[in-house]
């Protein structure tokens, strides 16, 4: 098989972004001294007067974009995970939630695939906390086509919006031009032994462990959750209905996440034993993305155990 | 300004004063103190300063302000009511369940609030947002936001101010509503913030110290701010917290409390005196 080509969803949102800029006038950027990273220096290459550097202050940079929002403007507001939902939580909550504005957080080095930087920079509480914002919509794309899909998305949608992007370069396997939509789940394999859910890097993770179970005759269900909320209850509960057991896999605490929103709905409407791979309560630290994924369990070997002894 | 016009402002900002009283003595609960203090820059903002039209309360060409000190909205109502963008017999259902007059600015419930604020430090970034958004669209709207001096107390605002001047907003002016106290007591004992003014011109911004309870000071301040090109302007106002109501004034214990029924009453007696004063002007 080809070598399959990779590349950083990160990279994708600054492209998709410069691509949306040429087409709406009213799409600006802002940034916290990161374009270089997030990678919105290929918008403000593009179109320099649109993007609005706001210095080493998210808080600020999160209301500055509230603000931005009611004079017509549709501001994507970019840092990394650790900040925009971390550190500006409660400007996000307080400034886009509470009155429900335009403003999509588009924030990138989520998870612990940010390696060498280690576990301050590190976010794997991001879905939770954008999770419990009433209104927000909470998303991460598996590869480029999907992001780059999801930020135009993102902008056709009225109302806030947290994508969470990855540093790291992973496969990109949909096809140019898929057709993605804000709360739709997308099963990528059928099976009916068990449904894996996942979202972020672990989808391809999961389609690669789903190959490897046929070798044990297990016919696993992967299904690409890339809206967290709102959830695509229909699906979990068509996919649990079906297989009879879930795993999620997400690279982020098992707490709050994908994971713990899968179980939520779940519990309610259909009892089903779940079993959650993310990272499991404890913070990262530095190496290698691709070794620290296999170290945390993030990987397509691990998923294979779990739905094995399952 | 004209002897008459400011007769009428004052009038107007005793008008807003017997609001706010009617608003925290209707809620049982709300910040008279700082509505007080802020009362006459509230009066000239909605009756002078500010392009609106309380029949178009979304009118896209207006100009905006942000209470950053989202707990005034005692003052802020007040003003809007009185201005005509709601009924002023609404303000005694402030803070009421199924009330549109929430505790703290909404956006979305109220006609003529630009922006939704309550937790300290965030409404005047908002309001460069808004600023910003404007002059990087070649519109000509102003705004304004009004910061309570122990708020300046929170990081962000300086951020903000940081980014305002960086910008260039001239579009921008930042009002202080320099009362002296905050709810654990006076500023300079909890966390001086002083010297306010010298700060804020190290920030970049063009500054006028005023009295503001005095018209003639603010409308010379607000017309230096339109003047102003190339920097925001902020506006520090020294004032008197709970002023208007005599047993309210320089009592940080009047910050975040209702008055009782007697306490409304001489409130009432005091502001209704102020008025029979002015009508025989």
């Amino acid at each position: 098989m080809a070598e399959m080509k990779k590349i950083a969803t990160r990279e994708s949102y600054g492209k998709a972004l410069a691509e949306l800029g040429a087409e709406h006038e009213n799409l600006v950027v802002l940034d916290a001294d990161l374009a270089g990273a997030t990678k919105t220096a290929t918008f403000k290459k593009a179109f320099p007067q649109r993007h609005f550097d706001c210095g080493i202050a998210e808080c600020n940079m999160i209301c500055t974009a509230a603000g931005m929002s009611t004079t017509g403007l549709v501001p994507f507001a970019s840092s990394f995970a650790m900040f925009a939902a971390g550190r500006a939580f409660e400007q996000v909550r307080n400034s886009i939630g509470y009155p429900h504005l335009n403003v999509k957080i588009g924030a990138t080095h989520g998870g612990i695939s940010v390696g060498e930087d280690g576990a301050s920079h590190q976010c794997c509480e991001d879905f939770a906390v954008m999770r419990t914002i009433p209104g927000m919509v909470v998303m991460s794309p598996a590869d480029d086509v999907e992001a780059r899909a999801m930020v135009r998305a993102a902008y056709e949608y009225e109302g806030p919006v947290y994508m969470r992007f990855g540093r790291a370069a992973v496969p990109v396997f949909h096809e140019e031009g898929m057709d993605f939509r804000i709360g739709k789940g997308e099963i990528l394999k059928d099976g009916t032994d068990v449904a894996i859910i996942a979202n972020g890097l672990m989808v391809y993770e999961a389609l690669q462990a789903a190959e490897a179970l046929t070798a044990d005759g297990i016919h696993a269900m992967v299904i690409n959750m890339a809206t967290i909320k709102p959830l695509d209850e229909e699906l979990v509960i068509a996919a649990a209905q079906k297989c009879g057991k879930v795993i999620t896999c997400e690279e982020h605490s098992v707490i709050g996440g994908l994971g713990e929103a899968v179980c939520s709905c779940l519990s309610e409407k259909l009892p089903t034993p779940v079993k959650r791979i993310g990272v499991n309560d404890e913070f990262g630290h530095s190496g290698p993305a691709d070794q620290l994924l296999k170290q945390f369990g993030l990987c397509a070997e691990h998923i294979a155990e779990v739905a094995k002894a399952f | 300004m004209i002897e008459n016009e400011k007769l009428q402002l004052q009038k107007t900002a005793c008008k807003i004063r017997m609001g706010v009283m009617d608003a925290t003595h209707g809620a049982n609960s709300g910040h008279p103190g700082g509505s007080l203090s802020a009362a006459d820059m509230f009066t000239y903002l909605y009756f002078k300063e500010l392009n609106i039209d309380p029949k178009n309360p979304k009118w896209e060409d207006r100009d905006r302000f942000v209470l950053s000190k989202g707990h005034n909205t005692p003052g802020l109502y007040a003003a809007l009511a009185n201005r005509g963008f709601f009924p002023v017999e609404d303000l005694v259902t402030f803070r009421h369940v199924g009330s549109y007059l929430q505790g703290h600015p909404n956006m979305n419930t109220v006609p003529g609030v630009d922006m939704s604020t309550g937790s300290l430090g965030q409404g005047v970034s908002c309001a460069a947002g808004m600023a910003l958004g404007f002059k990087h669209q070649g519109k000509s709207q102003r705004v304004y936001t009004l910061l309570g001096d122990g708020e300046i107390q929170e990081g962000q605002v300086w951020e903000a101010c940081m980014l305002a001047a960086h910008y260039k907003l001239d579009n921008f002016c930042l009002i202080v509503d320099n009362n002296g106290l905050q709810i654990d007591g006076n500023i300079a004992d909890v966390m001086s913030p002083y010297p306010i003014v010298d700060k804020l011109e190290a920030f970049g911004f063009h500054v006028e110290a005023i009295d503001g309870h005095d018209f003639d000071q603010i409308e010379k301040a607000m017309n230096a701010a339109r003047e102003t090109k190339g920097k925001p302007t902020a506006v520090v106002m020294k004032t008197t917290k709970g002023k208007g109501v005599s047993y309210m004034e320089n009592q940080a214990g009047w910050h975040g409390k209702a008055p009782n029924d007697a306490e409304y009453e001489q409130a009432m007696n005091e502001l209704n005196a102020v008025m029979a004063e002015l009508e025989g002007k």
